[in-house]
């Protein structure tokens, strides 16, 4: 059975009200537990469990510290292109956005690799807009090409793709693939990417059953908090998860949790989220799942990235243009959205060492991937 | 004292060098343990870079490298780390790791068994991570296996010896040095697997990510020597074998 069916069975509504009726009892029950259920993550993204988030903390930090260690891995996007034919609501790159658009040459791309590779990246997100006149497969094989021999890890953000499409990229180095749904609410999906390729909700939340069957590496899953209830969303990224470990049991995966930042001519977020409940959030995930990696960008603050990393977080970036030639070719062109930590790499790795913690360049080697 | 192939150790705790808050603390912790055979993922250090932190501070004269090929899920893939391995870091030893479950890092007895094959017809030293799976152990050693490392209980899970049954049996049957490998949470999880007759045990994430790596390494390496001298002292039989008030065998001597 692929997700959606299982997703199909679902409605928002009633998930929705099964956790905020959840009690003080079930959030004790759920943090008792050896094995955690999908009841037990709604406990503990629930609203009761807002009075349990210090021991949540504590058992996050130590279900983290056994499977990762005192290690916090660094990783930074490289934007390709700002091109995109889709229309979402939150985005600065969005089709109706006016902003110049441009697909960076193998030229360009070397220069700002070096850059990059000056910071001391050995990982490195490729990402793009969707724009398949210019953007599409052949474009990221030459990428993938052209650049695997400076890194030992490249993971991609890009447009969702087919099957087949993915199992030619894997063997170019392609390790990992990030697909947000954005949100599991159908209707509110609609209406944020009204135009575009990306208007067709069912093609997205099947990705990651491609993905899996192409065998990828690792796959990041997530959603853009602040267009649906956040609650809501997490559990349906918690579900897919789930089903995603049972039947692609040979990839990792990790989540993301990007809250909606400002950008010029930008969508106020629906539905806030506090610093409180992205922490509770971060905990409860750790908690349900001990081995899954939790990312966090410098989307969010100085002071709350430096805490995360002790609470649950394993992944982080840093020094992050969000716009294509950002780090050498073009550094003054228009972001994807506004970065809220501006701390250099170097000054990110000494807020990790000074936290006793180790900050991980290199965890992957691009000859584990086999060119055949 | 312990041989594997050709090498000997005065150590039988052999460690890992992940998870570690810094490579200067792993490094004082490797010297504090005693230890003389480190585990390295090939994908944690970069092997073109001279100056790598983790190789640099691994750079002693009485610490061997034991190369993984953490990261593989097939034999094929495997067999093609380990070749890089062996010619990156000058040593033909192999802990040879195909865990292709991501999540609790368990090993696939096919895939290890068709790879120690081919590495074993290559020349390398291996040590193949694997089940507590007496008959597998057997497999491996007829397939050129130097050692055989069956876990204790899932990697990092520090549950001890979950698997303990399956541990005697296979140290009870190997001709070759058995390594207890995984889940050894506590120095008295190692005492009790060099008790019952390891030859050596692994240990990474107990030592890393204590409070103190560098006491718990030191309280790992007396725990090993421990367990290692009861083992070789014999120790007592167990059990409730007190004298019943009336022998059931008395009339034994009465016949």
């Amino acid at each position: 059975m692929s997700f959606k069916e299982e997703f199909d069975r679902y409605g928002w509504d009633e998930v929705k009200e099964s956790i905020y009726s959840k009690t003080a009892a079930d959030v004790e029950r759920a943090l008792g537990s050896s094995r955690k259920t999908l009841e037990d993550f709604k406990a503990l993204i629930s609203p009761a469990a807002a009075s349990y988030l210090e021991p949540m903390a504590a058992l996050s930090r130590q279900l983290t510290q056994k499977r990762f260690g005192k290690t916090v891995q660094m990783y930074v996007p490289l934007y390709l292109s700002n091109e995109c034919t889709n229309i979402c609501t939150y985005c600065g790159f969005s089709l109706d956005n006016k902003v110049r658009r441009r697909t960076l040459t193998d030229a360009e791309i070397l220069r700002e690799v070096e850059v990059i590779k000056a910071m001391g990246y050995e990982h490195v997100l490729l990402v793009t807009g969707e724009a398949v006149q210019t953007v599409h497969v052949p474009y990221f094989k030459r990428v993938l090409e052209l650049i695997r021999p400076h890194f030992a890890q490249i993971s991609m953000e890009v447009q969702p793709l087919d099957q087949d499409e993915y199992e030619e990229l894997i063997p170019l180095g392609l390790h990992s693939v990030l697909v947000y749904q954005e949100t599991y609410h159908r209707d509110d999906y609609r209406k944020h990417h009204p135009k575009g390729k990306k208007a067709n909700f069912n093609y997205r939340i099947e990705t990651p059953d491609r993905l899996g069957k192409a065998g990828v590496h690792k796959m990041g899953l997530g959603v853009l908090i602040g267009l649906e209830d956040w609650r809501t969303d997490s559990f349906f990224t918690a579900m897919h998860l789930n089903y995603l470990e049972k039947t692609y049991w040979q990839t990792r995966y990790s989540l993301s949790f990007p809250r909606l930042r400002p950008f010029s001519g930008g969508l106020e977020p629906k539905v806030e989220m506090s610093d409180r409940e992205l922490v509770q959030l971060i905990c409860a995930y750790r908690i349900f799942n001990g081995e899954v990696e939790l990312s966090l960008s410098t989307r969010e603050s100085e002071k709350f990235r430096n805490h995360c990393i002790q609470l649950g977080v394993t992944s982080i970036s840093a020094g992050s243009k969000t716009n294509p030639g950002g780090y050498a070719v073009e550094p003054a062109s228009l972001e994807q959205f506004e970065i809220s930590d501006e701390r250099s790499p170097a000054e990110i790795a000494a807020m990790i060492r000074n936290a006793g913690y180790e900050p991980v360049w290199k965890d992957w080697d691009a000859s584990l991937i086999l060119n055949d | 004292m312990l041989t594997i192939a050709d090498q000997i150790f005065q150590s039988r705790l052999f460690t890992g060098t992940g998870k570690f808050s810094s490579a200067r603390v792993m490094e004082e912790a490797l010297l504090a343990s005693g230890s003389e055979l480190v585990t390295v993922a090939l994908r944690r250090v970069d092997v073109r870079d001279e100056a790598d932190d983790i190789l640099r501070h691994l750079a002693h004269k009485h610490i061997h490298l034991l190369p993984n090929t953490s990261g593989v899920r097939t034999a094929k893939e495997a067999i093609f780390a380990a070749q890089l391995a062996r010619e990156a870091l000058e040593t033909n030893w192999l802990k040879l790791e195909i865990h292709p479950d991501p999540k609790y890092l368990l090993p696939d007895p096919i895939e290890t068994l068709k790879a120690t094959e081919g590495l074993a017809k290559m020349g390398f030293v291996i040590l193949p991570y694997i089940h507590a799976d007496p008959v597998l152990c057997k497999r491996l050693e007829e397939a050129g296996a130097a050692a055989v490392m069956p876990l204790g209980s899932p990697i990092g899970s520090n549950k001890g010896l979950k698997t303990i049954d399956f541990l005697e049996i296979i140290i009870e049957q190997s001709k070759v040095p058995v390594v207890v490998d995984a889940g050894i949470g506590a120095p008295s999880d190692a005492a009790k697997a060099m008790e019952i007759g390891a030859d050596a045990v692994l240990v990474n994430t107990a030592i890393a990510v204590a409070g103190d790596p560098v006491a718990m390494a030191d309280a790992f390496r007396m725990a090993v020597q421990a367990g290692r001298m009861a083992y070789e002292a014999k120790l007592g039989a167990q059990g409730n074998l007190a004298a019943a008030s009336s022998p059931l065998t008395a009339f034994l001597d009465e016949l």
